[in-house]
């Protein structure tokens, strides 16, 4: 598609005095109380001097036509692996999936154009389809510009800007795509910040674009202003606020650059309104692949594979974990030939979970607190620990003191900050693992390790005895959460996306849920943000529309964003929604339950009639509270075409196990 | 292991806004900074934060790669009191009645290797430039006559071992088409030998 640049509106054609800088010129030009609504220095005549700022190299530098290649793996469009359950939706409100790239935009004279008009080329120069954004007062050039690309952006109208961020995310992870979101100043940006803090923790590819007041009203507690730069450093990979519009291209260039490549994170960029406003002489956008400051990816050493390669091929107990770093690096199958060779048992994260299928024979399980109980046993009985692309959180690693400390460690991590951090490397293998394991494939030795991998499957049958049968057939009245997961297993056969928020179900979720394919289970990690799932999976359905994506929240966490169901009355987003209902913030009371001695504090939330709501908002929904009616439940939320919410109400006082304590080591599991 | 003073040389791009990113990274892990200063280097439009603070080598190791990780810095050193020069400099303004009639100022310049900046009628400003030790002895000398204001500034501090950034800066300017990669030779030695 060709991707039209509007020609600027003949009123328009004054632009400002861009020898001046932008803040003494709006003082002169702008009244200090210019309505927001009117536009402001684009009215005032001024005439356009040979002094106009450029962006730097812009014009000299911008190849002619943009080789496809160059738009990175952002615009691939995502492989989507058929659903057994139902065909891709006819009513979700999606762009064809022709990939908008960059076409030809250097070869034609430099153009006159609005701040907001640039923005809008970035994206579609950027690949960006769908974009999640609510607007305001200080991001209103931005969306009138929109209005002119409607054709070409997908803008989904989220109901809280937290809503927004979260939906960013699970585009990001389900697609490998970078999320953008557009939120306005003031509220609208600070509403960003448990997304921010979410997606650095679990380095999601986002960028947010914010709206800020005038360049001249900054520091002067003007409406909605707030310091959104200082506000969201600490949880951003980079941020930036732009006063001149002349510096869009670049600095959004630079923000996807950021925002995907190395350790991908959140990335913020505040446009004050006078920018998003402001005519500059505009010559073509040119994606950054270079900022002289910034290395994402370290060196790979070659005398580390090295290293680390005999340690392996030394070793008698070896074992591997993985995380979400072999997904980012898009390395799934570099992984799996790495431990298919070197015949080493692999366990994983919960950020790890679905890079390697649920049914491989070298899949031993999850890791943590919540984990296996092969995993974090034999973590202690290892000799050779290879960690690839995780980072020891506390909750993989329990007490640090009592971490694998019979183990080499060999860490394979991009992140060179990652690197000793919590775990002391014996051998640090920096470097993006879609390129260093095949270096280490090349050096192991093929093996298998028959008796090692049957102490995993004996530790697996203790727990198949002593939890998870009881878990996944119960014996018991009250349902459990995971014979819910179970059936769902059944039904999807390991093709859908799952959704979770943060709590017990997160747990038996990551436990029992089984995956064909990566970027399959997308939660809270990190931060262990309740609220995730709901935003988070209107994003990832439309980040991977072919595919069925569910939903999965307690009671409690559901209510936290549970305003964004207004997204999918609006949008008709076939998207499976699924509330497991204890009664109780589980997780917590859990805890209080083993730690505090049944001292229940403000555990027992009440919930509303949850299929009521959603039927409020036009969605069709049921409550189940009988097995015999469970499956057929279930069903009936997969086979409907459309959106559907269904309510499960399980066990009051259930507990997720194994467990390992907070304080205790792993090998302190406790399996009941 | 335990605490002692570092000198953490950080050579950064010009850019608002980072003096807070570098600062967060103390304050999260609630690090005193004893002494900060921010300044040309060297290389034209890079800048040169040299920061003081009392901690581990282990905490500072993870610091400087903290800090390096951020977009716009590009390398982190750190070093122990025998790996570097370092100088601060102290003004000193006193009554210049009480200096004139009760201390022999030429004899107190000497001895403290300070400097006359300012002389009033009123007062007068002495400056001097030294280590920690030694601004501090002229503090003490000056104290009992009727001190009236005094002021250091943060340490800066050149590496001994330091070649300068120009060759590392060449590093960094290297451009591929694709991913370039990062020289992480100096990762696990980020304080010079």
């Amino acid at each position: 598609m060709q991707n039209k640049f509007p020609q600027p509106a003949p009123v328009a054609s004054l632009t400002v005095d861009g020898g001046r800088s932008t803040v003494d010129g709006l003082q002169a030009a702008v009244p200090p109380v210019l309505p927001a609504t009117q536009a402001g220095p684009d009215t005032e005549p001024s005439t356009v001097d040979g002094r106009r700022r450029t962006v730097d190299g812009l014009q000299a530098a911008v190849p002619p036509v943009l080789p496809a290649t160059q738009a990175g793996p952002d615009t691939e469009p995502s492989t989507t692996p058929p659903s057994t359950v139902h065909r891709p939706p006819s009513t979700v409100h999606r762009l064809p999936s022709t990939v908008h790239r960059l076409p030809s935009t250097v070869n034609r004279p430099p153009s006159t154009v609005s701040g907001s008009e640039a923005v809008m080329h970035a994206l579609l120069a950027e690949g960006v389809e769908t974009v999640f954004g609510y607007p305001g007062g200080a991001i209103m050039p931005i969306y009138d510009a929109l209005y002119d690309y409607m054709d070409r952006l997908n803008h989904v109208l989220v109901r809280h800007e937290q809503g927004a961020i979260h939906a960013a995310q699970g585009f990001a992870r389900v697609s490998g795509r970078v999320g953008v979101v557009f939120a306005t100043s003031g509220p609208g940006a600070t509403n960003l910040v448990t997304g921010l803090a979410d997606a650095l923790s679990d380095s999601t590819p986002v960028v947010c674009l914010t709206g800020q007041v005038f360049a001249h009203l900054l520091g002067t507690d003007a409406f909605q202003e707030t310091d959104v730069i200082n506000i969201t450093t600490p949880v951003t990979k980079w941020n930036y606020q732009v006063t001149d519009a002349a510096e869009i291209p670049e600095v959004l260039a630079k923000a996807f650059f950021i925002a995907r490549s190395g350790r991908p994170g959140p990335v913020v960029v505040d446009i004050t309104k006078n920018a998003q406003l402001q005519k500059f002489e505009y010559s073509g956008y040119t994606p950054c692949h270079h900022i002289r400051s910034y290395r994402p990816k370290p060196l790979i050493r070659q005398e580390y594979i090295r290293e680390a390669a005999d340690l392996i091929n030394a070793a008698g107990r070896p074992f591997v974990l993985f995380g979400q770093g072999v997904i980012l690096g898009k390395a799934e199958a570099e992984f799996r030939r790495f431990i298919e060779k070197s015949g080493i048992p692999a366990a994983w994260t919960i950020l790890g979970l679905s890079a390697l299928p649920s049914d491989h024979p070298l899949n031993v399980g999850m890791l943590g607190m919540h984990g296996n109980y092969g995993p974090n046993l034999l973590t202690n009985e290892c000799d050779v620990l290879i960690a690839v692309g995780m980072r020891f959180d506390d909750r993989v690693t329990g007490r640090l003191d009592k971490y694998a400390k019979q183990a080499k460690i060999i860490h394979l991590d991009i992140d060179p900050a990652e690197i000793d951090k919590n775990i002391k490397a014996t051998v640090p293998v920096w470097g993006d693992c879609k390129e260093t394991l095949p270096l280490l494939t090349a050096l192991v030795q093929e093996k298998s390790h028959v008796e090692w991998l049957q102490r995993f499957r004996d530790c697996d049958r203790q727990e198949q005895e002593i939890v998870i049968q009881n878990e996944l057939h119960p014996t018991c009245e009250a349902l459990t959460m995971g014979e819910v997961i179970h059936l769902l297993n059944e039904l999807t056969a390991g093709e859908a996306v799952i959704v979770t928020d943060v709590g017990q179900h997160q747990m038996v979720a990551c436990r029992y849920a089984k995956f064909n394919h990566s970027r399959s289970k997308i939660t809270s990690g990190g931060l262990g943000t309740m609220g995730f799932a709901l935003p988070a999976a209107i994003g990832a359905k439309f980040g991977a529309p072919g595919r069925t994506v569910v939903a999965i929240a307690g009671d409690g966490g559901f209510q936290m964003t549970i305003q964004e169901l207004g997204v999918i009355q609006q949008t008709g987003l076939n998207l499976k929604i699924i509330i497991l209902n204890n009664r109780f913030l589980g997780m917590v009371r859990q805890w209080q339950e083993l730690f505090h001695e049944r001292r229940y504090s403000f555990v027992d939330i009440v919930s509303p009639d949850f299929s009521a709501v959603a039927a409020g908002y036009g969605i069709p929904g049921h409550r189940v509270d009988q097995r015999d009616q469970l499956a057929g439940a279930l069903r009936t939320m997969l086979e409907r075409d459309g959106p559907y919410l269904l309510e499960i109400m399980v066990g009051k006082e259930n507990n997720v196990f194994p467990m390992v304590p907070q304080g205790c080591s792993v090998s302190e599991i406790r399996l009941r | 292991m335990s605490k002692q003073e570092y000198t953490i040389t950080v050579y950064t791009e010009n850019q608002i806004g980072l003096l807070n990113r570098i600062a967060i990274l103390f304050s999260r892990r609630k690090i005193n900074v004893d002494s900060l200063n921010t300044s040309p280097s060297e290389v034209e439009g890079i800048h040169r934060f040299t920061i003081v603070i009392n901690e581990t080598e282990d905490a500072v190791r993870k610091l400087a790669r903290q800090m390096e990780k951020q977009v716009d810095v590009l390398r982190a050193f750190y070093n122990s009191g025998d790996e570097i020069v370092w100088q601060e400099m102290a003004l000193y303004k006193v009554p210049t009645s009480e200096i004139a009639e009760k201390v022999k100022v030429e004899r107190l310049l000497r001895e403290h290797g300070a400097r006359v900046v300012v002389i009033r009628t009123d007062y007068t400003v002495f400056e001097t430039t030294g280590q920690r030790e030694e601004t501090d002895k002229l503090l003490r000398v000056l104290e009992p006559f009727g001190l009236i204001e005094f002021v250091r500034s943060a340490r800066i501090a050149i590496i001994k071992a330091s070649e300068g950034f120009h060759a590392l800066l060449n590093e960094f300017e290297v451009q591929s088409s694709k991913f370039e990669v990062f020289d992480s030779k100096s990762m696990d030695e980020t304080a010079y030998p």
